[in-house]
């Protein structure tokens, strides 16, 4: 047992990494034999960009203790790089969407330089006073074309041969993208890296009285975090052929933490259930129009005030596991 | 016997197997609009209802038609728009989508209609590019276009001695289109465009995108927006008394659901370029009534109302000529060119090879209070803009379609 008082994970056995790979093999065969399913693959691709997106705030949010209220920007500056390079430099996709995530990382570090020397609410706003900035950019920049968003970006060929306007090519390499990252998000975690980021999170004092440089360590864990955040906007932005102003308001770094806090923060699997649920809530519920965020808060109430730990999270706890 | 008994079973197969072909005669209408923003009056659930009046009005229901509508909110989110547009088309098997105002919207659904081989028929969206440089063999442009409102309008104001314009831009696909046709349309007539200003798409606030309107001291502001934007730019530039400091604004598109929610006290003398309105003849009168009976709010329809009604009213006619199978969009718009249209809002009339369709366009002056007989008795005419004149020429197209 460790004991970790005060904290969601308070009580729990020790990690066990088999049911994490149990869970994980589980997951990937789902995914694989969806399109047998009948279940819309379009729906499925969009909800796993927004499931990296999660895991890759969670990865910052859950292990560093630190609320960022602005990864919206970097999902969108690499959604937007990526449709530029794809659409006017004419760059093949996956190019493109390295394209893209290498902004996010730039713009991650800088990010970063700037908000990571803050704590709590300061370092909160910090994020979002940054993804304003760069949202007004975004609205006012000739390439984003402002309010039309950049449409009917080419999805071309992937590598030269992967025809990605076939829905099924896009589906396999968009769930193959989805767990070559998980499973690096997942390898992070359990390094000694991840650790001590946890140690931070736990008593930053304790970490720094230890000899850690924790700055270094909090920043290097934002950048990646923005770095696959990056990389979720880049793919989303080929599996939508377009790249609106959606992606970098504020609302959709909002709409991040609710996907976490649902699915559990601080599990390597909450975030992929938060972000299905809230994905799955705003496609069958279109029909409500606006109300669907009324019922998102309404959600995320009911959440925070009956299962503090999230969906994952309490069932980790119910059976005494971490997954 | 067992050998006529499978001849049998072959034959009634076949028969069971033409008649299901013959008999595909399911359709969904989907109207995509602004259901709840700035657009909804104009669009929104008054254009779900004249879908469904068309539908009862077209008799294909009486003749083994099977035709659904749905309704869905694009909140004026291209990246919203497109989504739902695609599960329509992929997922509820929608073979028809109507309506979509807001420009960027209509143009990324533009894309995917095409992509998916399904007919768009957009009767809210006003940027021109729709029949020029993005036409569609899937796509008929009903209603109005930005180069018929910079035509209307623009001529109207230039000739009236209005020669220097400063514009209020919304800022996206419609606001840069309509400024770009005004700006050509003022250029040709003799006047001259002092500046511009851009503001976000659903602003509040107008007060210092107006100063600087004021302060360039042209004599006309043009207003290139529309819906909320357009009326509350209209109601602060009457606070800010910029009327009655001489410069005179020209809205260049205007609803009568705007004209209604600004009020004729404010309105008044306002000109501006639609190609519907209710109390035009008996016809257009009889709708009217009907409709508005049906309304929540007892509105008589908007333009892009009847446009809805009537470009669906034509589509059906198309599909009866072509006996059913209404699934392969760029055949069923092929035909919706092929045919005349005629029907009671706007007349007869065609639709070009560019997915244009051809009608007159009115002038319209809103009228004093004092003019004003009844509830919604807000427009006089001032001229007629002949259909021949009314569209982008031919000639001047971009359109791929085209043939040259």
């Amino acid at each position: 047992m460790t004991s970790t008082a005060g904290h969601p994970d308070a009580g729990l056995q020790r990690r066990t990494i088999s049911d994490e790979i149990a869970v994980f093999i589980v997951m990937a065969i789902a995914l694989v034999i969806v399109p047998l399913t009948g279940l819309y693959p379009y729906f499925v691709m969009q909800a796993l960009c927004f499931a990296l997106f999660a895991c890759a705030f969670n990865l910052f949010l859950g292990y560093s203790g630190l609320l960022s209220f602005g990864h919206a920007m970097f999902l969108g500056t690499a959604g937007y790089i990526c449709a530029h390079a794809a659409k006017v430099w004419g760059f093949p996709p996956e190019l493109a969407i390295l394209t893209g995530t290498a902004a996010s990382a730039v713009l991650g570090l800088l990010a970063g330089l700037v908000a990571i020397r803050r704590q709590g609410i300061y370092f909160a706003m910090i994020t979002l006073g940054l993804a304003q900035l760069m949202y007004f950019f975004y609205l006012q920049a000739k390439f984003t074309h402002g309010e039309d968003g950049i449409q009917g970006i080419p999805q071309g060929f992937l590598f030269g041969f992967l025809d990605l306007s076939k829905s099924t090519t896009l589906y396999y390499v968009v769930v193959a993208v989805f767990l070559l990252a998980f499973l690096l998000i997942w390898r992070i975690i359990n390094s000694p890296f991840g650790e001590v980021l946890k140690s931070i999170r736990e008593n930053e004092q304790r970490a720094i009285s230890l000899g850690y440089k924790v700055d270094r360590y909090k920043l290097m864990a934002f950048v990646l975090s923005a770095t696959l955040a990056g990389l979720a906007g880049a793919l989303k932005v080929i599996v939508a052929q377009n790249a609106s102003l959606t992606d970098v308001h504020w609302s959709m770094s909002g709409e991040v933490v609710l996907m976490v806090l649902l699915g559990g923060l601080g599990t390597v699997y909450g975030p992929v259930v938060g972000a299905f649920l809230v994905i799955a809530m705003q496609q069958y519920l279109a029909g409500a129009g606006q109300w669907v965020v009324v019922i998102q808060g309404v959600i995320f109430v009911v959440c925070v005030l009956t299962f503090r730990r999230g969906i994952v999270g309490e069932i980790a706890h119910l059976f005494k596991r971490s997954l | 016997m067992n050998r006529v008994h499978s001849i049998l079973m072959f034959g009634v197969a076949m028969a069971l197997s033409t008649a299901a072909m013959a008999q595909d005669k399911t359709v969904k209408v989907g109207n995509l609009s602004d259901q709840s923003g700035l657009y909804a009056d104009l669009g929104g659930p008054g254009s779900t209802l004249a879908a469904q009046m068309a539908v009862e009005d077209s008799g294909l229901v009486a003749k083994g038609w099977k035709i659904d509508v749905i309704a869905g909110d694009h909140q004026n989110k291209p990246d919203v728009g497109t989504n739902i547009a695609r599960q329509w088309l992929d997922v509820d098997k929608v073979d028809v989508i109507v309506d979509v105002p807001s420009s960027g919207v209509a143009l990324a659904v533009n894309t995917v209609v095409k992509e998916k081989n399904a007919v768009f028929l957009n009767s809210g969206a006003a940027a021109s590019d729709l029949t020029n440089s993005q036409c569609s063999p899937n796509t008929v442009h009903w209603t109005y276009d930005t180069y018929l409102l910079a035509n209307g309008t623009g001529k109207a104001v230039v000739k009236a001695g209005g020669d220097s314009w400063f514009f209020l831009t919304a800022d996206y696909a419609f606001g840069a289109a309509l400024e770009r046709d005004t700006t050509a349309v003022i250029n040709a007539n003799g006047g001259k465009v002092l500046g511009a200003v851009r503001h976000p798409l659903n602003t509040s606030d107008f007060s210092s995108f107006l100063l600087q309107a004021q302060s360039s001291k042209a004599k006309v502001i043009g207003l290139a927006n529309a819906g909320g934007d357009t009326t509350n730019a209209i109601k602060q530039a009457a606070e800010f008394g910029i009327v009655s400091g001489g410069q005179k604004l020209a809205a260049l598109l205007l609803f009568i659901t705007d004209v209604h929610s600004l009020g004729l006290n404010i309105a008044q003398g306002l000109t501006f370029t639609e190609t519907f309105y209710w109390d035009m003849n008996d016809q257009t009168r009889a709708f009217s009534k009907r409709f508005s009976e049906r309304m929540k709010n007892k509105a008589p329809p908007s333009m892009v109302h009847a446009g809805v009604y009537a470009s669906l009213i034509h589509y059906f006619k198309a599909l009866e000529a072509l006996g059913g199978n209404p699934h392969d969009g760029a055949k069923v718009v092929a035909k919706m060119k092929e045919m005349p249209t005629d029907d009671p809002l706007f007349g007869k009339g065609v639709i070009r090879a560019d997915g244009r369709k051809i009608h007159p366009g009115y002038l319209f002056e809103v009228k004093k209070p004092s003019e004003s007989k009844g509830p919604w008795d807000y427009y006089k005419l001032i001229a007629t803009i002949p259909a021949e004149e009314a569209f982008t020429p031919l000639s001047q197209s971009t359109c791929s379609l085209v043939k040259k």
